[in-house]
């Protein structure tokens, strides 16, 4: 994985060439077109664009909303991953298609669904509204309509991992004289933690560009319920690319500035966990 | 190794002329608003037949519906439409802007190139429990309204505009009360749907409102879906005349050789056939016979249009829906 100065394996400069013309194409041009696009507009327009009153309530809503989705996909989806791998019981082949759902299902379908749900008359809306909850048109739904869709990523990136994790580990825990939550605290979760941290990154970056299904639960309302993506395609209705374009790299930035602090924190847990308890740092 | 490549690149080549071939002649696209899949759905048959006899070809007619923002975007990046048929002015205006439509396309066709109208109206809840008669009824505190996105949305739009028109006719009104009728109606709505369809299953499905406030056309389709007992129509004492222009994309019938056949297509909108389809489709025909014959489903109701009023939508375009118009403004005060 690191990289070293002499590469004994064949191929690497094929497949290295092959990585970049690959992700050049797919990710830089569309990414450079965006910033070319971006670049016309003066360094004020694009300030006054970038910090309208309405934009910055829409980077609370959309960032806001997609930390407290993610977190509870993190939460819930390392349950689910755990029960479908470590336990055997009826139907968990089911279970296990289940999760693939949110990935599979148009999010326009998905936030339909949601919204009529969760609506002062919906199955679970009308047990939640005398409680005087509201889901539905409110930011609140937006964090169930990212909640469902980002599911799948905690727990896709965390079974694999959890499989790796051999009984024999706990086992040994125990007869070392661990008890079970020093076993969970001190052996798991370090090991399953910087999986768990990649599951919540995809998660969360999932729900910041989420669109389809988010606005039909939202409600859409400005500086309430309005997420980003929301205001670029408002300025792609006034024929106005550039200012979506504006939008898009805030967005971008913001994205990869996060991601950038996920992944160093990542880092930081695999080489801590990697020096405290080097038998299950080679995670490959 | 190269001799692959040729290959394939040969064959890319010859699949794409062939298809370029075969697209070219008998064939019209034409790009298209949401909701009029079911008018086109049952008038393209109708123009095939036309087209026949007229010239004894067959032609082949292809649709695309969406969002039509959207659809003029990609138009204008390259999509070869022969004509598009849009609900809203401003839209084939930026295809004017680019240069793809004649600038005077509205005076190419008779009465500014929409063959059918529309009106946006009120629909309330079986029996009218709030009694909501006329724009007036909307603002008052506890109502609540049901519409789409007023910025985002073609018929968002065009009831954000009614609204503002009905305003203007009040006594003593100038724009900032207008503007402020507008904003204590937006300010009634719980929320701003995603559009037409999705504020109609807002209402109708989620019980969602007091009042959605719709094209008259979508009442009869919400009646075909959910039945008439559920709802009550309700005619605003004055509303909005809402046009639905279509133009010929000269770039492409040029290019394809198929201005007769689009020219047709359009021109065909206006026989009594096509004004006929338009008011079974619940659109008002221009042709005034045929909406005589069909005044039972058509109540009278005084009208303005947006160039009466607004002066056109390339002027109410920037004053009330660009970033910074009125639209934003109302929510800025706050």
């Amino acid at each position: 994985m690191s990289a070293s100065r002499r590469q004994i394996l064949p191929g690497f400069g094929l497949s290295l060439a092959c990585t970049l013309a690959y992700l050049s194409l797919l990710i830089l041009l569309p990414l450079s077109g965006l910033a070319f696009r971006a670049s016309h507009l003066s360094p004020a327009e694009f300030w006054a664009i970038a910090t309208g009153e309405r934009a910055l309530a829409s980077y609370r809503v959309t960032f806001g909303a997609s930390l407290l989705a993610a977190t509870v996909n993190a939460f819930f989806g390392l349950i689910v991953a755990w029960i479908l791998v470590r336990y055997s019981f009826p139907g968990k082949r089911a279970i296990d298609a289940l999760v693939d759902l949110p990935f599979a299902l148009p999010t326009a379908v998905a936030g339909i669904t949601l919204a009529t749900l969760y609506a002062d008359n919906g199955w679970i809306g009308r047990y939640l509204e005398p409680l005087g909850v509201k889901v539905a048109f409110t930011p609140f739904g937006i964090v169930v309509a990212l909640t469902f869709i980002g599911l799948p990523f905690v727990v896709r990136t965390l079974q694999p991992v959890i499989e790796d994790i051999e009984p024999e580990v706990e086992e040994a825990a125990a007869s070392l004289g661990a008890s079970r939550w020093q076993t969970l605290i001190r052996v798991l979760f370090p090991a399953i933690f910087p999986a768990l941290l990649t599951g919540f990154t995809l998660a969360f970056s999932r729900s910041v560009g989420e669109y389809g299904s988010v606005i039909f639960i939202a409600g859409n309302m400005p500086l309430i319920s309005e997420i980003t993506p929301l205001l670029i395609i408002s300025k792609l209705e006034q024929y106005d690319v550039v200012g979506a374009t504006a939008l898009a790299m805030v967005m971008l930035v913001i994205s990869f500035v996060m991601l950038l602090a996920v992944n160093a924190l990542q880092w930081w847990a695999a080489n801590r966990h990697s020096e405290c308890s080097p038998s299950m740092g080679a995670r490959r | 190794m190269f001799r692959v490549i040729r290959q394939l690149f040969l064959t890319l080549v010859l699949t794409l002329s062939a298809s370029l071939v075969l697209a070219e002649g008998s064939s019209l696209l034409n790009v298209s608003y949401d909701v009029a899949r079911d008018f086109y759905k049952d008038y393209n048959p109708m123009f095939q037949k036309h087209w026949k006899a007229l010239s004894g070809e067959s032609i082949e007619l292809k649709q695309s519906h969406a969002g039509s923002s959207k659809q003029v975007r990609a138009v204008a990046d390259g999509l070869e439409a022969d004509v598009v048929t849009m609900n809203q002015a401003s839209d084939v205006d930026f295809l004017a802007e680019k240069g793809l439509v004649a600038r005077d396309y509205a005076k190419k066709f008779p009465n500014n190139a929409s063959p059918y109208t529309s009106t946006m109206v009120f629909i309330v809840r079986k029996g009218n429990p709030k009694g909501l008669k006329d724009w007036g009824d909307l603002v008052k505190p506890g109502v609540q309204v049901i519409l789409p996105h007023p910025k985002n949305t073609g018929n968002g739009r065009y009831t954000y505009l009614a609204a503002w028109g009905y305003a203007l006719t009040q006594a003593g009104a100038n724009d900032r009360a207008a503007q402020d009728f507008v904003g204590r109606l937006l300010k009634n709505a719980p929320l701003f749907a995603a559009g037409g369809r999705d504020a109609t299953t807002t209402f109708m499905q989620r019980k969602i409102g007091d009042v959605l406030i719709s094209f008259e056309s979508e009442a009869e389709l919400i009646a075909r879906e959910f039945g008439k007992g559920e709802f009550e129509v309700v005619y605003p004492s004055l509303s909005i005349l809402t046009e639905f222009p279509v133009a010929i994309i000269d770039k492409v019938v040029d290019k394809k050789g198929t201005r007769k056949a689009a020219q047709a297509y359009l021109d065909f909108l206006w026989s009594p056939v096509g004004q006929e389809n338009a008011a079974q489709n619940y659109l008002r025909p221009r042709n005034q016979e045929i909406l005589k014959k069909y005044a039972a489903q058509f109540p009278p109701i005084k009208t303005f249009s947006v160039d009466e009023v607004f002066g056109g939508w390339a002027k109410a375009y920037p004053t009330h829906f660009r970033d910074g118009g009125t639209f934003d403004q109302i929510y800025q005060q706050k």
